[in-house]
């Protein structure tokens, strides 16, 4: 266990972006903090997803590449099972069920392995090479990305007028247990439970510690923040919520105005969301878009089938047998090898 | 060997590799941007060509009306009911049902019974046009009805039986 200097500067980073929002609010710069830098923000997340999209797009890739992990499609009589043709699918619809499985399962991790040297008494001058399962970076991946799309969904009702209909539905589910006035939301636990337990990880394994970069630290503490500040300011700092939502909803009706008295605890919550929307683009977090372009992921694996030509360069360029010879003629007949076209010109 | 990469970068460089010119795909690509702008785009398009009105509590009741104009306030200051009144909710609960204290001095320093429904409700007997004016418009559900009734009057007269 131990911090080092990218864990340092993350936490510090986010530690500024708290205490930005809290002087500028109270210096009363309401108009910055809650209509330009949220539009800004906001532009830049767009424009920047689809910068990034159009550019993976525009990158040729040169083959398919197979993946090894299923029966793959050959002769008839062999039989493929359902779970073969996801894992090695041979048209466009098993490549979306294998897809699907991935963005909303995380399969690839689900089948994280973990590798150790482990003391055994057979093996008394070494350790035994030991491979198992290990759920728990699954475990925490989806409890994280699950809450979050939870409480974003919730948060919702601050952005439309009126609420959708799933938006009171998916609330009565998350706050089932009715702890507390106003009632605790399950997700927004789970979310901050999660993002403690990658942060945690990544500072107690030296392994990933050593691995881990300011990159790394920085989302998990910028969305712990988010987490953080949302919790703190519905359960014990509360803010006009009638007020946040005359913000949002001009927001999204391009009336922009800023309501009097909301709480600062708020502007720190958007400040961090504006932030993280800014950043997403530019950091690890474009996953998101990503992982559709995953190579292994979204191709067919049906090279023995369809013949595919390299995007690269076609037609080939090849130097040939008789390119050689016409380049060479004088040479290999000086030094005696037999030519297929002896002329003398 | 730097010069065998320069070598390299340069052939690919002719091959046009640094310089695609097309998506690969694009169809489906298309169809990708268009689904995440969409979901972007969700809560403005839902609300195009809608007026932002903010909820509109209505303090007109009988009970508050017999109120003078000096007195026509709440239990404690108009902002800190505004944000606060669910903790307000809480603490008076906690206070009766594990304290078995019923009065609570209000920042005027007049004395009310602590009761949702007998002195919320009292004064604010509109619950449909007083608390669920905000509570609809932000999306919230208390959970109190299920126990307590948000229309006593009309409860005690025996007009809301059939009703949930
Ligand atoms: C004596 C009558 C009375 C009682 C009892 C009373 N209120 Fe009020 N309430 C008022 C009046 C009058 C106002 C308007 C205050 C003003 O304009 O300053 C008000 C305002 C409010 C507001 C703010 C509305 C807004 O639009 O800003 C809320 C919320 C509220 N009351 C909730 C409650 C709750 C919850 C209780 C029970 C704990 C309660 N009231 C008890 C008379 C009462
Ligand atoms: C000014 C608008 C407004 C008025 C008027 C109002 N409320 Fe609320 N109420 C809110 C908002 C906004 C919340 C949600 C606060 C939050 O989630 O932080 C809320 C939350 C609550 C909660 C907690 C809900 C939960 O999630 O557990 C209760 C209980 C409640 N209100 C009761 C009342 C009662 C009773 C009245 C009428 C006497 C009333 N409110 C009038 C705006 C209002
Ligand atoms: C499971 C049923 C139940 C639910 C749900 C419930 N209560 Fe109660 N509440 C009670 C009972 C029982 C009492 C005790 C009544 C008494 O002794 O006068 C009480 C008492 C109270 C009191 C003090 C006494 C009075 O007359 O009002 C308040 C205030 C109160 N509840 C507020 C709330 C609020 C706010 C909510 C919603 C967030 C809520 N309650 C939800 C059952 C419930
Ligand atoms: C990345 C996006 C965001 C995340 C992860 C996030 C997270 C959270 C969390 C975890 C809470 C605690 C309560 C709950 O579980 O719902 C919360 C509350 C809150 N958030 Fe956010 N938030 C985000 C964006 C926003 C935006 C854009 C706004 C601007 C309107 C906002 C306004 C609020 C408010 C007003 C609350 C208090 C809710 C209440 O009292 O009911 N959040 N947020």
């Amino acid at each position: 266990m131990g911090f080092n200097l990218a864990c340092y500067f993350s936490l510090f980073a986010v530690i500024v972006l708290v205490l930005v929002p809290f002087v500028g609010a109270a210096a009363g710069w309401h108009v910055i903090f809650g209509i330009v830098i949220p539009y800004l923000a906001g532009f830049i997340f767009l424009a920047g997803l689809i910068y990034r999209i159009v550019k993976w797009a525009r990158t040729p890739v040169p083959y398919r590449i197979p993946t090894t992990c299923g029966q793959n499609r050959s002769l008839p009589w062999i039989r493929r099972s359902l779970r073969d043709k996801l894992e090695n699918p041979e048209n466009t619809i098993h490549v979306i069920g294998r897809m699907a499985l991935e963005v909303l399962f995380f399969r690839s991790l689900f089948r994280n392995l973990r590798t150790e040297l482990r003391p055994w008494r057979e093996y008394p001058e070494g350790g035994r090479l030991l491979y198992w399962s290990t759920k728990w970076l699954w475990i925490g991946a989806i409890a994280f990305h699950y809450s979050f799309l939870v409480v974003l969904s919730r948060h919702l009702k601050f952005f439309t007028e009126p609420v959708p209909f799933f938006v009171p539905f998916v609330e009565s589910v998350d706050s089932f247990f009715q702890i507390y006035v106003p009632a605790v939301y399950m997700s927004g636990i789970v979310l901050l439970a999660a993002l403690i337990y990658l942060l945690v990880r990544r500072i107690a394994d030296p392994k990933l510690h050593y691995l881990s970069l300011a990159a790394d630290y920085f989302p998990l503490f910028l969305i712990l923040g988010i987490g953080i500040s949302g919790v703190l300011m519905r359960y014990f700092f509360k803010v006009d919520i009638v007020a946040v939502k005359q913000l949002a909803v001009a927001l999204v009706t391009f009336h922009p105005t800023v309501p009097e008295g909301i709480g600062v605890i708020f502007y720190i919550h958007l400040f961090l969301v504006s932030t993280l929307l800014a950043y997403f683009p530019s950091s690890k977090l474009v996953h998101m878009a990503g992982i559709f372009f995953s190579m292994t992921r979204n191709m067919a694996g049906n090279n023995r089938a369809i013949r595919h030509i390299n995007p690269w360069e076609y037609p080939v360029r090849v130097f040939s047998y008789m390119d050689q010879e016409n380049m060479f003629r004088k040479q290999m007949k000086a030094a005696g090898i037999p030519l297929e076209k002896d002329t003398e010109e | 060997m730097a010069d065998e990469g320069n070598k390299v970068v340069d052939a690919l460089r002719e091959t046009g590799f640094f310089k695609p010119k097309k998506m690969y795909d694009g169809g489906k690509v298309i169809v990708g941007i268009i689904i995440l702008f969409a979901l972007v785009a969700f809560p403005f398009l839902y609300n195009v060509g809608k007026a932002a009105k903010a909820p509109e509590p209505e303090i007109d009741t009988p009970a508050i009306k017999k109120l003078s104009k000096a007195e026509r306030v709440c239990v404690e200051p108009r902002p800190y009911m505004k944000v606060n009144h669910m903790k307000l909710l809480t603490d008076w609960r906690d206070q009766v049902v594990r304290q078995a204290k019923r009065d609570y001095v209000g920042f005027t320093k007049k004395t009310y019974t602590m009761s949702l429904q007998n002195t919320c409700l009292e004064c604010h007997s509109n619950y449909d046009n007083f608390c669920n004016r905000c509570h609809t418009y932000s999306g919230i559900t208390p959970h109190c009805w299920t126990c307590h009734v948000n229309k006593p009057k009309e409860w005690a007269a025996g007009k809301l039986k059939e009703e949930k």
